[in-house]
């Protein structure tokens, strides 16, 4: 059954998506914001709460599958991309989310994170970047600025951040998209577009941990006009009510510039679905660190085989071809001999 | 020089012999796995009883004609049934001197040696360490040698056909073992056809190693250098259809057949690693039946994304080798915590660290046991002989799914790579492991769902699947409140959980046979008692000792944890336990701990299983010092 041919026992609300678990995460949290807005999405998604499971693995946001009111699985640290691959490869049926942060999804569990991405397995990673680890009590991540000086790093940080949206174009995911945990509307629209994507969808949600990494965020949620550049496929890359825009060098890189100077034609027009994600990279390049002008929204989307399709096809391929396995023969070989 | 004829002359005299051990030696370059595993075919094929033991190096391809880079086949065959691959080999072929340097010390005094006189040029002597020729330096004058031009005689065979210099040098292992076939009377054809389908793409190759099969065949008979053939006549082994089979393949079944008996699709997570990775291979193979192979990007996601396959739905395993179990420690604590079915593989090999990677070893068995933070306890099966592998593979599966749990595999290398005769199961004898899964459908009469409600018989949580609707539900690595599974700190409630989880393993014991002793009952005080791929070398052992008349008992045991409900029983009965395992002292210790017996060990880590010469010795002194302790 695929997700298209499921029974319609539907419309569910947002109650229906809300567990009976109390919600445990500092007040103030960012968290709640993101989990409230992805409780409002899943109605809208039209599959039913038992095809859906959320993974998790180890921080401050991989509580989150024990207030949704669906399947789910909070695992160890890092590893939920891995755990979510045997779920999502092994049953094409299912809706299946990871919920991750910048230590969880990056540190720890960079590596399955870039190979579920590279795979194109259908789940949605959604991570929350705080740019510290909060549930350990405030230690620098790898998403945390150089020179940040935390409980690990009195002296201030050495090792130069991730760029969460830059490593996953390079891991050439198939969707890639970023929004703040603050803008509601826009993080339920990004958050309901990756979920409908078929394939690997991964969002990074600007997400303020209001304990140990306070107003990491404030340069794009002070001056929403002059620091969010919000991206929309098929139209020119502007900010600041219209003032500012990206322009492409002759050599390829992207640079900020005064629309009045250049004029609305020499603008960089968003194209979303370019097979080619250099672009899309480099729009990730205008702000390493969210300080500044920084792009939010769909930075790629494009279709690629997704990998537990692929393998399906592979089984169905080779029962066609050879026809459903008989053990008996199997065991047998091409040499056998009797004893009397 | 051209091709002997291979039409046959007059047979020579043919002698018959009972039992045979033959070791294959060459460069890793030279084909030699190749050469043993068609000899062992066609050994199978006439009906002789057979062990075997492949050892190679772990380099790919060492320098050629270095010491490291020497590659062995063992094959003990007989017209009776044996457990072992032999202690010493009577015949040895040699392809070059560094095979020679590296093997001749196992051969059996006035044992045969075949040895590729071309191979002993001056360049491969050094590179063998070797300062003068030992064919011309009478230091091989305790053996039958018998030098044998391979590489000119393979050549001339080979003639006529338009093959390059090295093409043709290939086919000297089928040179070798042509001239085995002929010394062994078995039949040249098996290996022809199967050549001819190897290489059905390029016929010239499979031509050029029939031609150069049969040149070795002819060689024997023509030659004045063998005095006479012998003949193993068949086994007598208990009737039925048989194959040969080596340990991981015999595993590799062993899942398919679960999941078949368990109507659940197979799902496999693993990363490549010697000496497992040819389940991974197997497996792959066998997509109609359902089999999802996931080559992953690690150890830990191997053993993640088999987790979350259980979760799913799905029969899932993990296979691997020791380093791979420190890796997947964590996921098999979650496993344990979150209650799910999972089987995990281990193919021990020596270690500690990257160790030995091709040889064999026990010393995984404390880490299967205690290998995880916390309370863990993880149920233990080991597979005794190559063919046993299936049976193991098929019983981890029945407690995995039976219990939802986590549950440890421990093969090693040399049951891995060994080979024997398996009689074809009865497929309707296996266990009936449907029953095992029945997947959670309906939540409880007043609507809720209790995933870790417990059944009251073997204290397993339901299982219940994402897709099923009302049973949506939350799981993690955190404390879960009995009963409800909700995230719970409460120290009593955790206290309950943990002896919950350690009394649900332990319960298995239940469904266990009880630990047989093979004991004739002529008064035995000495029990040998043994676990995994041990098994041969302890049964030959033992049948050695009673064969001089000394009462010994003997015991294997195929479930480490938990042991079997009478084992402190079985104990108690004799006044001596010797334990021998590859490692130094592991199931030793389990047993002290747990039943207070003074076990003796016999140990040591040599990559190699024991000979049971050895063993045999080690069982002598044992009874010696038991008649000389005060009773
Ligand atoms: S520590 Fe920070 S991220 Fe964690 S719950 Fe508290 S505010 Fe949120």
């Amino acid at each position: 059954m695929t997700l298209l041919d499921q029974p319609a026992q539907l419309p569910l609300t947002k109650k229906d998506f809300t567990s009976d678990q109390e919600v445990r995460w500092c007040p103030g949290c960012g968290d709640y914001a993101i989990l409230s807005t992805v409780q409002g999405v899943m109605p809208d998604l039209g599959v039913a709460r038992e095809n859906i499971v959320f993974v998790s693995g180890i921080g401050c946001s991989s509580r989150f599958p024990y207030y949704m009111d669906t399947y789910g699985f909070h695992s160890i640290h890092g590893r939920a991309p891995a755990i979510a691959t045997g779920i999502s490869a092994t049953r094409p049926d299912l809706k299946v989310i990871v919920v991750t942060g910048d230590g969880d999804g990056l540190s720890i569990g960079g590596n399955h994170l870039i190979h579920a991405l590279r795979r194109n397995v259908d789940l949605t990673i959604i991570l929350f970047n705080n740019q510290i680890y909060g549930l350990t009590k405030g230690q620098y991540s790898p998403t945390s600025e150089l020179g940040k000086i935390t409980k690990s790093t009195p002296f201030g940080s050495l090792d130069h951040p991730f760029n969460p949206v830059s490593l996953a174009l390079g891991a050439e995911a198939t969707f890639v998209a970023r929004s703040l945990d603050t803008e509601r509307e826009h993080l339920a629209a990004t958050v309901e577009a990756a979920t409908r994507h078929r394939g690997a969808s991964f969002v990074e949600v600007y997400q303020n941990c209001n304990i140990f990494n306070d107003g990491a965020f404030a340069a794009l949620k002070d001056d929403p006009e002059g620091n969010q550049i919000r991206l929309a496929h098929g139209r020119p890359v502007v900010f600041a009510g219209g003032a500012r825009g990206v322009v492409q060098d002759p050599t390829g890189g992207l640079r900020i510039v005064e629309v009045a100077e250049v004029g609305e034609d020499a603008l960089l027009v968003h194209d979303a679905h370019r097979d080619d994600p250099t672009l899309a990279f480099a729009l990730s390049r205008l702000a390493h660190t969210p300080m500044g002008p920084t792009p939010v929204g769909l930075f790629r989307q494009v279709d690629r085989p997704v990998y537990g399709d692929l393998v399906q096809a592979q089984l169905a391929d080779a029962t066609a071809a050879r026809g459903r396995g008989d053990l008996e023969v199997l065991l047998a070989g091409q040499d056998t001999w009797v004893v009397d | 020089m051209t091709a002997p004829s291979v039409t046959q002359p007059v047979r020579k005299d043919v002698r018959q012999v009972g039992t045979v051990t033959i070791r294959f030696a060459g460069d890793s370059g030279d084909g030699m796995q190749l050469t043993g595993d068609r000899f062992t075919s066609v050994t199978a094929k006439v009906g002789n009883d057979l062990a075997t033991l492949p050892d190679f190096p772990a380099e790919i391809r060492a320098p050629a004609g270095s010491l490291p880079g020497v590659s062995g086949f063992q094959l003990h065959f007989a017209d009776h049934d044996i457990l072992t691959p032999g202690d010493a080999p009577e015949v040895l072929v040699a392809m070059n001197p560094a095979a020679l340097r590296t093997n001749v010390g196992d051969l059996t005094p006035g044992g045969l040696l075949v040895v590729n006189e071309d191979a002993f040029t001056r360049g491969n002597l050094k590179k063998a360490g070797y300062a003068a020729n030992p064919l011309d330096d009478g230091s091989l004058s305790g053996y039958q040698v018998v030098r044998v031009p391979v590489t000119t005689l393979t050549l001339g065979a080979l003639e006529d056909t338009e093959l390059s210099s090295k093409e043709k040098h290939r086919a000297k292992n089928m040179f070798a073992l042509g001239l085995m076939c002929w010394m062994y009377s078995r039949p040249t054809e098996p290996t022809v056809d199967w050549l001819r389908v190897k290489f059905r793409t390029r016929p010239q190759i499979a031509e050029a190693n029939v031609a150069a099969l049969a040149a070795g065949f002819a060689f024997g008979e023509t030659t004045e250098l063998f005095a006479h053939a012998y003949e193993v006549k068949p086994a007598k082994l208990q009737p039925g259809r048989y194959r040969q089979i080596t340990g991981n393949l015999a595993l590799a079944y062993g899942l398919i057949a679960a999941a078949h008996r368990s109507g659940l699709p197979l799902f496999l997570g693993s990363y490549p690693i010697t000496p497992a990775s040819d389940i991974l291979h197997e497996l792959s193979k066998h997509k109609n039946f359902g089999v999802r192979t996931f080559q992953a990007e690690d150890e830990i996601a191997g053993i993640g994304a088999a987790l979350g396959a259980a979760f799913a739905g799905n029969l899932a395993v993990t296979t691997t080798s020791g380093p791979g179990v420190a890796l997947k420690g964590e996921t098999i604590g979650l496993a344990v915590s979150v209650e799910l079915p999972l089987v995990i593989v281990n193919i021990q090999r020596g270690g500690p660290s990257t160790g030995l990677p091709t040889k064999t070893e026990q010393s995984d068995l404390l880490q299967a046991m205690f290998g995880r933070n916390g309370e863990a306890p993880v149920p233990i099966v080991a597979p005794a002989h190559p063919g046993d592998c299936f049976n193991a593979a098929v019983e981890a599966a029945r407690i995995a799914l039976t219990y939802r749990t986590p549950v440890m595999l421990l093969s090693d290398g040399y049951l891995a790579n060994g080979a024997e005769p398996w009689r074809l199961p009865d497929l309707d004898g296996l266990p009936d492991l449907a029953g095992a899964v029945a997947f959670a459908r309906e939540p409880d009469p007043d609507g809720t769902y209790r995933p870790f409600a417990r059944d009251a018989d073997t204290l397993a949580r339901p299982w219940a699947i994402p897709g099923t609707p009302g049973l949506e539900h939350r799981i993690g690595g955190l404390e879960k409140a009995d009963g409800t599974g909700a995230i719970s700190y409460d120290p009593d409630n955790h206290h309950r959980m943990v002896e919950l989880r350690a009394a649900k393993v332990a319960g298995i014991a239940r469904t266990i046979p009880p630990l047989a002793v093979d004991d004739p009952g002529d008064g035995a005080r000495l029990l040998v008692l043994g676990w995994g791929s041990t098994y041969g070398p302890i049964a030959a052992a033992v049948r050695r000792a009673r064969a001089r008349g000394l009462p010994v008992a003997r015991a294997h045991l195929r479930h480490l944890n938990p042991f079997p409900a009478n084992t402190g029983e079985v104990l108690r009965r004799y006044d001596r336990i010797l334990v021998p395992e590859m490692n130094r002292g592991q199931l030793r210790l389990l047993l002290r701990g747990e039943y207070l017996v003074d076990a003796r060990g016999y140990n040591h880590v040599r990559g190699l299983p024991f000979s049971s010469a050895e063993l045999e010795q080690a069982i002598t002194d044992e009874l010696a010092d038991l008649e000389a302790a005060p009773a």
